[in-house]
């Protein structure tokens, strides 16, 4: 069975973001950028398929600029076979990341493609999905627990109200939610031996894809600071000063 | 210019939530229409055509549509969709699971968790965990978005009577299937609905403390919340998560107990009106952003709350 796992390269999750002087976008410049969380646990999700004999084949992949090799090699540290960048310096959009991994999807044929839920940069929440309706595959997203039987995968999902069991047929997509697993640590061999895996390089118009943005930024702020209160002695002044200041309880 | 809100439901009624959509779609002004997707969902149906000012209230009726798998449901929703200049549905896991592969049935980028409408094609969404606010302008034909709940309040349930409409339509992929579901049963209110929300978090030690946030809670009409560090150390289940990636909540009142305040955690609870951090750790980021910090042992301190209330 082969496995396409997404990648995302962001942020690191330990940096505080600020927003350039003039306020068009965030600063980047020399920022600490790493693999997103949820697609490090993907990955994860994907190294234990093939420990488990399920999976036969990894494929990592991300969609970004040339930058995302190191991301890509990270992935194949971590226990992916190869690696595909969709090389691109535009600004790319969920819907544009979705076209260019359905784009490979023709050509690797994938059993199951694993992603994050969400990228911690923009907080869309929307590749997977896209993916899915794109094609045409089933789709269970907010994966706590995945496991594999045959032509069928069953995922535990994780919703407002608890949980929810799902049987999907392959090809179907996945994405992974915190809990889904812990990820390891690559070991130092794994990332001497992942220098020399097979990397390939494709871009959005040779897989046919017009990445056009279809939404444009125009600019971000800083949400109104909340500042710190007051320290209370003790419980009688909490409950005093909630009753009667704040008049939050009777 | 008009608007269809996707209605939240349960079949037999309709998720309050949905009425934030609506206050969004009201804010940005035009006709707004609800469609309901659902298997007999009448019910639902009749309590959403009770919003006052909807135009009608566009059901689709069938067994395909059990349990919103979004193979199904997506292209039910794309469907009715293409008449109208925006689609909305509140942020809740199951819109946030739909709406996207709607929008890409549409070939539109959707825009998430919208939190203001600046004017029909401009709104204002949280990025980074909440930490920059940014401004976007789509230019698709029909805007495809999800809505904050807590940025908007929530438009009156009842006073309207709006004409139901059936669509007949039926989309059953196969491609998935409903195995079953484990849903938290608690008399408490709804974690995004209530007005005064509890938390505890790593530092409750385990899930047995939590019955001293439940006996708190059932004197106060809470609900309860717990941070990613309570939930991934077993102590409470996933449903309970505040945060970046967990539920986002803005009550009048919430009362943090053993949380220290990662990022991820604040972008959940900060914009509620009130907020009381109880921590040992003076130094517990927690404070940075409390009305009313008591730095003191929440074994001690719980128990003394209790008794004052």
């Amino acid at each position: 069975m082969k496995v396409l796992v997404a990648v995302k390269r962001v942020v690191d999750y330990n940096v505080k973001v600020r927003p350039k002087s003039d306020m068009t976008d965030v600063d980047l410049a020399n920022v600490k950028m790493s693999i997103n969380p949820f697609c490090e646990i993907a990955v994860e999700e994907a190294v234990r398929l093939k420990e488990k004999g399920i999976a036969t084949e990894i494929i990592a992949i991300s969609v970004g600029p040339q930058q995302c090799q190191e991301q890509l090699r990270t992935a194949l540290a971590l226990g992916a076979d190869r690696a595909i960048l969709v090389s691109s310096d535009e600004t790319l959009e969920p819907l544009a990341i979705a076209k260019c991994l359905k784009a490979v999807c023709e050509t690797e044929s994938p059993d199951i493609i694993l992603l994050g839920k969400q990228a911690i940069d923009g907080d869309n929440n929307q590749t997977g999905q896209m993916l899915g309706a794109l094609t045409g595959y089933g789709q269970a997203t907010f994966a706590s627990e995945l496991s594999i039987d045959g032509g069928n995968a069953m995922i535990i999902r994780e919703v407002d109200g608890g949980l929810q069991t799902l049987t999907l047929s392959l090809p179907a997509i996945v994405t992974a939610d915190l809990r889904l697993n812990e990820p390891r640590y690559a070991s130092l061999p794994n990332i001497m031996k992942a220098k020399k895996k097979q990397l390939d390089t494709t871009t959005p118009a040779d897989l046919g894809v017009d990445v056009a943005p279809r939404v444009t930024l125009m600019g971000v702020e800083l949400p109104a600071e909340r500042s710190a209160g007051i320290k209370v002695e003790d419980i009688a002044q909490l409950v005093d000063k909630l009753k009667n200041e704040a008049k939050v309880i009777s | 210019m008009s608007t269809l809100v996707i209605a939240e439901h349960d079949n037999d009624s309709m998720n309050i939530a949905t009425l934030n959509s609506v206050a969004a779609a009201q804010a940005m002004g035009g006709d707004i229409d609800i469609l309901v997707v659902g298997t007999a969902c009448q019910a639902a149906a009749a309590q959403a055509a009770q919003v006052p000012g909807i135009g009608k209230v566009i059901v689709a009726d069938n067994g395909a549509y059990a349990h919103s798998l979004a193979e199904n449901v997506a292209p039910m929703i794309a469907e009715v969709a293409a008449g109208y200049g925006h689609v909305m549905a509140t942020a809740t896991t199951t819109a946030k699971n739909i709406i996207p592969r709607v929008a890409a049935l549409l070939d539109v980028q959707a825009i998430s968790d919208v939190s203001g409408v600046v004017s029909e094609d401009t709104f204002k969404r949280p990025i980074y965990a909440g930490n920059l606010i940014a401004t976007v302008k789509s230019s698709d034909a029909i805007k495809v978005l999800t809505i904050r709940g807590t940025a908007f309040d929530g438009a009156p349930a009842e006073g309207g009577s709006a004409t139901i409409e059936a669509v007949a339509s039926a989309h059953d992929s196969g491609k998935s299937t409903f195995v079953g579901e484990e849903v938290a049963v608690s008399d408490r209110p709804e974690l995004t609905a209530a007005d005064i929300v509890i938390s505890g978090g790593r530092g409750m030690g385990n899930g047995e403390n939590f019955d001293m946030l439940y006996s708190l809670a059932d004197k106060l009409g809470a609900a309860v919340g717990a941070s990613r560090a309570a939930v991934d150390a077993g102590f409470v289940p996933n449903d309970m998560q505040v945060g970046q990636t967990g539920k986002i909540v803005a009550p009048d009142l919430y009362v943090a107990v053993g949380i220290s305040g990662a990022i991820q955690h604040l972008a959940g609870m900060k914009d509620s009106k009130v907020i009381v951090a109880i921590n040992k750790d003076e130094e517990a980021p927690i404070f940075s952003v409390a009305d009313y910090g008591l730095v003191a042992d929440l074994f001690v301190a719980l128990p003394e709350l209790d008794a004052a209330l």
